[in-house]
């Protein structure tokens, strides 16, 4: 029982919860982009994925991972313009469309994955940098400092995604366009530019999510997020459509994963119960959802397609 | 007539577009095969072939097609009422896991009990399943999609949990092989088959005895009239004194319990006759959770339609397995071609109800048209099309 209070556990318990929130943090950000807007995005976890696998298949061929995160990021471009398509332009029901990309990426990843890789093998992972420094302060250097730079690279979208949202001119007609379409409209604001623009925000940093997230773990396999693209979506909902909470529910969520997993090797409860354990974070995201609903208010228009008055 | 057939024209231009969708996303699909270095005809022949080509061939398609239909009936129930149900994955395993613990407690009961036991424990588990969600969304504004997601996870570990512990067959721990899987189950509970032989068994009769349940349920009782309102209007709805909440947590339980059943079927319909995990639901439900949503969408949301649309997705399917074994493409192909069928079919929907919705035609307009059956006027909102408004979702 004591294994899981000495500071080396503790250490990596912490270290892990960070590293696990930053997949989650790219792809909510993005997502919460979109929804300010307007526009609910499912099929974040079909993005990651192909992301994941484009990633991964890129690190594999070229031994360089910042290929691999760009990849990521081309993949996320497209697909979010696909999505604006679907439900700026076509106006498709928003609660479905999503459905068909998540069982797009969802198929075609493992099609990719089986044609042309098979066999998993294992890939680079992304170097390590100590904050000179700071990496040296007794636990939070551990802790805080000595991650790869993804993971700083993640924590700097919060405030650079609060500075968008609240500070300038974009971020402005993203909250109009979210709140009230039609009174943008009328001011000169293009209602459809703005939510396309949102979309492939929101695709790229799912791209890169899922890129990020392979890369982690140095591995591809079928179904790799497991649902963490819509766990990121939840996400968006429990940070009530704010940066700083969206993070507050990453970190969570990261933490309740990590903890679990030293308990696993740690061996506190046993193999045959960590099945239940694993359930842990789906548990907490439906508790999560429980507790924040009724407190926060979506943003007025979401999931609603724009049309004009005749 | 000349105006009448213009008219008519258009209806049949409008149901040309799903058929137009569909048709696009297998032309991507054969491109697909393409860029994979596999002869796209070759494939098409091979996937016909396999699932259509032979009675062996039929009768795989049809068992098939049966999780589907009964998973595809359960989305169009919750979509009547505007709940999205993406957990049929979790309710097929909460359905399966019901009743095979049945069929492991009380293995000596005779057959004619056993049967309708079993099935009915497969209901009882997805409606389970299905309830948690819709009391979540009526009474505390959790949205449904993301707790359905969230509820497909957490069956999985269950499913892993069970299977490897408590269920696991005794045989396997004795071999120390381990296989999470249960012994094979009473053959008291062995669905009857349809010939006396082969494979066809009754789960494809009672998945299609279902949809028309369902269809008599949504257009020919009040219970389904209440359904309906409140899908097209909850607002409206509660003030013509309909339950809203109850109604939302009464639809979701159903199509988690239609799910259920699809559950069971798979199980005591399988060759092995055993619960098996691969630690995944796919493993289990061979995504046929996701696959029915495909279905019921092409099938227009409508029961009766559904039918079809599953024995389509179902050749599909196993046409597919068709295609890994003679050209060597994976079947995931399968999978991402109705990822794309979905996004062609949502996409395109607006275009067949402005063909549908034209004033002239005096018709309703509905992405589930509802070809078959009266619709009972909605005295609230005269004009309301009854396309499935899934606007105005203002829950988290």
């Amino acid at each position: 029982m004591s294994g899981l209070f000495t500071e080396a556990v503790l250490v990596a318990t912490i270290a892990g919860g960070i590293r696990l929130a930053v997949p989650l943090l790219f792809a909510s950000i993005g997502e919460m982009f979109g929804q300010r807007s307007g526009v609910l995005n499912l099929g974040v976890d079909g993005v990651m994925l192909l992301g994941a696998f484009g990633g991964y298949y890129t690190v594999l061929k070229t031994d360089n991972v910042w290929f691999g995160l760009l990849v990521g990021v081309g993949i996320g471009v497209v697909l979010g313009l696909v999505t604006a398509v679907m439900s700026v332009t076509l106006k498709a029901e928003q609660g479905i469309s999503g459905i068909g990309v998540f069982l797009f990426g969802l198929g075609f990843s493992d099609l990719l994955f089986q044609m042309w890789v098979g066999t998993p093998l294992p890939i680079q992972a992304f170097p390590k940098v100590e904050i000179p420094g700071l990496s040296n302060i007794p636990f939070l250097g551990e802790t805080l400092f000595s991650h790869s730079a993804v993971v700083y690279i993640a924590f700097a979208m919060v405030p650079l995604s609060m500075f968008i949202i609240n500070q300038t001119n974009f971020g402005m007609k993203i909250r109009a366009v979210g709140e009230n379409p039609e009174a943008a409209d009328s001011l000169g604001v293009s209602v459809a530019g703005i939510r396309y623009a949102t979309l492939i925000i929101g695709g790229t940093l799912a791209g890169v999510a899922g890129a990020a997230l392979a890369i982690d773990l140095k591995i591809f396999q079928s179904n790799l997020t497991n649902a963490a693209g819509f766990i990121a979506i939840a996400l968006v909902y429990f940070g009530a459509w704010r940066p700083l909470g969206v993070m507050g529910g990453a970190l969570l969520y990261g933490f309740v994963n990590s903890i679990v997993l030293q308990l696993k090797t740690q061996g506190i409860i046993p193999r045959s119960w960590s099945d239940i354990a694993a359930m842990a974070p789906a548990v907490v995201t439906i508790l999560a959802l429980v507790v924040v609903a009724h407190r926060f208010k979506p943003p007025a228009a979401l999931t609603k397609p724009f049309e004009r008055a005749r | 007539m000349l105006f009448q057939r213009g008219v008519q024209g258009r209806r049949l231009l409008a149901y040309g577009v799903p058929m137009a969708a569909v048709l696009f996303a297998l032309i991507l699909g054969a491109i697909m095969l393409l860029i994979l270095d596999a002869s796209p005809l070759e494939g098409v022949k091979a996937m016909f072939e396999g699932a259509f080509g032979s009675s062996k061939a039929l009768t795989e398609t049809v068992l098939k097609a049966t999780p589907l239909l009964l998973v595809g009936v359960g989305i169009t129930i919750a979509f009547r009422a505007d709940v999205i149900n993406i957990g049929g994955e979790g309710q097929l395993v909460l359905g399966a896991l019901f009743s095979t613990f049945v069929a492991l407690n009380v293995p000596r009961l005779p057959a004619v009990l056993m049967i309708p036991l079993v099935l009915l424990a497969g209901f009882v588990g997805g409606a389970i399943w299905g309830a948690i969600p819709g009391v979540l969304k009526a009474y505390y504004d959790v949205n449904e999609i993301l707790s359905t997601i969230m509820l497909n996870v957490v069956a999985v570990q269950l499913m892993n949990f069970l299977l490897r512990g408590p269920f696991i067959d005794p045989g396997e721990i004795e071999r120390g092989t381990s296989i999470p899987q249960t012994e094979r189950l009473t053959e008291n509970a062995d669905l009857p088959l349809l010939f006396g032989s082969g494979r066809l068994h009754i789960g494809p009769v009672i998945a299609v005895i279902a949809a028309i349940a369902a269809y008599v349920l949504l257009w020919r009782t009040p219970l389904g009239y209440r359904l309906r309102a409140v899908g097209r209007n909850a607002d409206a709805a509660r003030y013509a004194g309909i339950p809203v909440k109850r109604t939302i947590v009464l639809a979701l339980t159903l199509s988690g319990a239609m799910a259920g059943l699809a559950g069971a079927i798979l199980v005591f319909g399988s060759e092995s006759h055993r619960m098996v995990t691969d630690g995944s639901t796919a493993g289990f439900t061979g995504n046929a959770g996701f696959n029915g949503i495909v279905a019921a969408l092409f099938g227009g949301l409508h029961p009766l339609w559904t039918i079809p649309a599953s024995f389509l997705f179902g050749g599909l399917l196993v046409g597919g397995n068709a295609l890994q074994r003679t050209v060597q493409v994976p079947s995931a192909l399968i999978l991402a071609l109705n990822g794309l069928v979905v996004i062609f079919l949502v996409s395109s929907d607006r275009f067949k109800r402005r063909l549908l919705d034209r004033k002239a035609t005096g018709t309703e307009s509905e992405l589930g048209d509802d070809p078959t059956g009266p619709d009972p006027p909605d005295p609230s909102h005269p004009e309301d099309s009854e396309s499935i408004n899934l606007v105005n979702r203002g829950e988290v």
